[in-house]
């Protein structure tokens, strides 16, 4: 089970690493960094590209092998590129006894695809999270920043159709401010 | 101190002692996997959970400390079956294969089993798939075997502070191992085998050589030599059932030649001669930075010069520290400087052909077997050492021979490479090379023997993480006058961890040294990665008293004294640093990336 992190060597954003690296300074003497510059690399990169990971192991002194035992314990990380939007089930114990499972059955179904997927129009990405410390919510569904509560497996479409809107608005408002430039 | 009772036995303890302690105390065994002596525990196999009075729930005697008047009891029927079911729950993952296993005669977790009297699996499950990591020459991995206590990694990392091994994913998925789970040849891995030396099962060993031996001897056209380091006459009895500290050496030459080798030699011998070119290029580099220019001597000059015997430690500074490289000595190790001379200068004498000559050497070492493989290390036209025998691996080549080593009479080794000094023997402890060094490099500047007490340096004896010591030269022989009065401070460290401790200590000016020794493994060689396992601080400590007994057995105890080193310069070599020395004793570093 030698899982090789099948990255392409793509191209690092060299303005997206600066960013890293002046979240990084500013907090030169904090302990604790590696987590709080993960979270941060993600942000900036959308997921953690292999080469911004090696990049925090020297940046913080940390061993390349430790960086990536963290990103790979936290359902948070994502070495993948991920969907504009990222859906995260909660699995945890109180929402896997209020349902989570079938929770994130109707979404596999809904979207079409498997935990660990992007859809095809690159909109959504799914993952299972490990407990959101929203239990007394469960099942919880985070969509990016945003807590769903009591999910029923009979909304997910429902739920759904909000982003695909939004995300056609923006969409939209995107292709009315490119006619104005042009 | 506390008052602690276990099992109905009292005993006094002090303070911040953990249960575990206070167990071993009073004489009552309680069985651990993940625990490691001086490391702070992890409590993660939960093996040597215990009852104590007034606690709920079991506690794990590794990471409990003592409170004053505890009762404890390892041996309730709840501590029993919960030890039981931990154990129970291990084997349901633990792809063994027992009856194949390189562990199966010393199986941390087989032995737990059977004292637990655990006689069929109580659970049966999916299993985790046994992947091969082979991508290093010195070490195999083995996840199927992994039980995840993360000894490997509390060494890796505190102990070396390497950081190649880590747990990856989460859950039933974890696999201890590089970044992603990926080959070991994919992070900065020095092949120390500390690893594979502190594993409870066999998930992490070294890669055999073995068949490759065999298959040399059984070649009719193959002259077959072997050299021994001086770390495995102590350890290898070990093998056979003997008390850590037993010396071995006459039973190993027999054994050797009983297997087959067509030359016994010794290691020991290019240890010697590792002293007369190491101290050389000192005096060389002392020379040149006290007077400017050092005639002849055309090698680097940075000071402190480090030792370069422990390879290890080579790969360690070309990693983490390809600044430091310059200061490396440019000496080969015993084992290269063997494998180049056997494969030419006794080659030559005993008139083989060299392509038809094998070289194998037994090392207390992993790392060897990488050091073996370097592009550099062909100086005689051949690979200049074709394989690398663990202690434990020739413990192993012994018994399937069939001989009774118990029985066995002493022999002596071959000339002209089987002689040598006591100098030579103590490269296997931590201090004996720079004890060595001293012993030779200050008469060769002073005329008279190193003052310092039955030729010892104690000062960078023992198992103290860092050592140092300094001497005052005075009234040097007239070639040497630049040194009258110079005080000659030297250090030595061993562990990785202590070695970048030291190196951080240097670099910042803290310290300041002459000449500085590194080995890779704590307590030096003799507590190398392919020693017999268990290797604890008391099993290093008799290993080292046993290396100290052998140099002190010696008529000849220092290494420009040795006839056949004499000999192999006055025929072959020439001169210390010679043109010879050069191509065939000394070798180049490179600059490695960690990430």
């Amino acid at each position: 089970m030698v899982r090789q992190n099948n990255q392409c060597a793509e191209e690092v954003d060299q303005v997206k690493l600066a960013e890293l690296d002046r979240f990084i300074d500013e907090r030169k003497d904090v302990k604790g960094l590696l987590i709080p510059a993960l979270q941060r690399a993600q942000e900036l990169f959308g997921y953690l590209p292999d080469e911004v990971i090696r990049h925090i192991s020297r940046r913080l002194d940390i061993p390349f092998s430790e960086v990536a035992g963290v990103v790979t314990f936290y359902s948070f990380f994502s070495t993948v590129p991920r969907g504009r939007r990222l859906i995260r089930v909660c699995l945890g114990t109180a929402c896997y006894v209020r349902g989570g499972q079938e929770v994130l059955a109707a979404l596999r179904h809904e979207l079409g695809i498997e935990v660990g997927q992007t859809t095809e129009d690159r909109l959504f990405s799914l993952e299972i999270g490990r407990c959101f410390g929203a239990c007394g919510l469960a099942p919880v569904v985070m969509v990016d920043d945003d807590v769903h509560q009591r999910v029923k497996p009979a909304r997910v479409r429902e739920l759904l159709a909000s982003y695909r809107e939004e995300e056609n608005e923006e969409h939209e408002t995107d292709l009315v401010t490119e006619g104005v430039a042009e | 101190m506390y008052n602690v009772t276990i099992n109905g036995k009292d005993v006094q303890i002090a303070e911040g002692s953990t249960i575990l302690d206070a167990a071993r105390q009073a004489g009552v065994s309680i069985p651990t996997l993940c625990f490691l002596e001086h490391r702070a525990p992890l409590g993660a196999c939960r093996v040597c959970v215990v009852e104590v009075e007034g606690a709920r729930t079991l506690q794990a005697a590794c990471a409990t400390p003592v409170t004053d008047n505890m009762v404890v009891n390892t041996n309730s029927r709840r501590a029993r079956q919960s030890r039981r079911t931990v154990i129970d729950l291990l084997l349901s993952e633990h792809e063994g294969n027992c009856q194949y296993c390189d562990r199966s005669v010393d199986c941390e977790l087989k032995e737990i089993a059977h004292d637990l009297t655990i006689e069929a699996p109580e659970y049966e499950g999916e299993r985790v798939p046994s992947v091969l990591d082979t991508s290093t020459p010195g070490l195999i991995r083995d996840s199927g075997k992994c039980i995840k206590c993360r000894r490997c990694v509390t060494v890796c990392n505190e102990v070396q502070q390497i950081g190649a091994l880590f747990p990856q994913y989460r859950g039933y998925d974890t696999v201890v191992g590089p970044a992603f789970a990926m080959d070991l040849d994919s992070v900065a891995c020095v092949q120390c085998g500390q690893c594979a030396a502190v594993c409870p099962v066999g998930a992490i060993s070294e890669a055999s050589h073995i068949e490759g031996v065999w298959r040399a001897l059984d070649d009719p056209e193959k002259h077959v030599v072997v050299q021994t380091a001086p770390a495995v006459r102590a350890a290898l009895g070990e093998c056979f059932g003997y008390e850590p500290g037993t010396l071995v050496t006459g039973k190993m030459v027999s054994a050797l030649r009983e297997i087959g080798f067509h030359a016994v030699f010794d290691t020991n011998f290019t240890a010697d001669l590792t002293i007369m070119e190491e101290g050389t290029e000192l005096l060389m580099r002392l020379k040149a930075a006290l007077t400017g220019k050092a005639e002849g001597y055309h090698g680097p000059s940075a000071l402190p010069q480090f030792t370069s015997c422990s390879p290890g430690w080579i790969q360690f500074a070309e990693y983490f520290y390809p600044e430091m490289l310059p200061n490396l000595s440019t000496c080969k190790s015993p084992q290269q400087m063997f494998g180049a001379l056997a494969k030419t200068y006794y080659a030559e004498q005993a008139g083989v052909d060299p392509e038809k000559m094998v070289v194998v050497s037994v090392m207390p070492c992993t790392a060897k077997k990488f050091e073996a493989t370097r592009d550099e290390m062909n100086a005689s036209g051949y690979r200049d050492v074709d394989y690398v025998l663990t202690t434990r691996e020739l413990g192993r080549m012994i018994a399937s021979a069939g001989i009774d080593f118990r029985s066995l009479p002493d022999d002596e080794m071959d000339a002209p490479m089987g002689l040598s000094s006591g100098a030579a023997d103590i490269f296997a402890n931590s201090g004996g090379v720079m004890e060595a060094a001293l012993r030779t490099a200050w008469e060769l500047v002073t005329g008279r023997e190193l003052p310092t007490g039955n030729l010892h340096v104690e000062p960078v004896a023992g198992l103290a993480g860092i050592k140092e010591a300094s001497l005052v030269i005075e009234d040097p022989l007239p070639d040497w006058s630049f040194l009258d009065g110079v005080e000659l401070k030297v250090a030595v460290a061993h562990g990785l961890g202590n070695t970048a401790q030291l190196i951080k200590e240097i670099k910042s000016g803290q310290r300041e040294y002459h000449f500085v020794e590194i080995m890779t493994c704590p307590g030096g060689c003799i507590g190398g990665g392919g020693q017999p396992r268990m290797t604890t601080d008391e099993v290093r400590r008799k290993r080292i008293a046993a290396i100290y007994r052998e140099d002190e057995g010696k008529e000849l105890r220092k290494s420009h004294l040795n006839p056949q080193i004499s000999e192999i310069y006055e025929r072959y070599l020439k001169a210390p640093l010679g043109e010879r020395s050069h191509h065939l004793l000394h070798t180049k570093y490179v600059a490695r990336q960690v990430v």
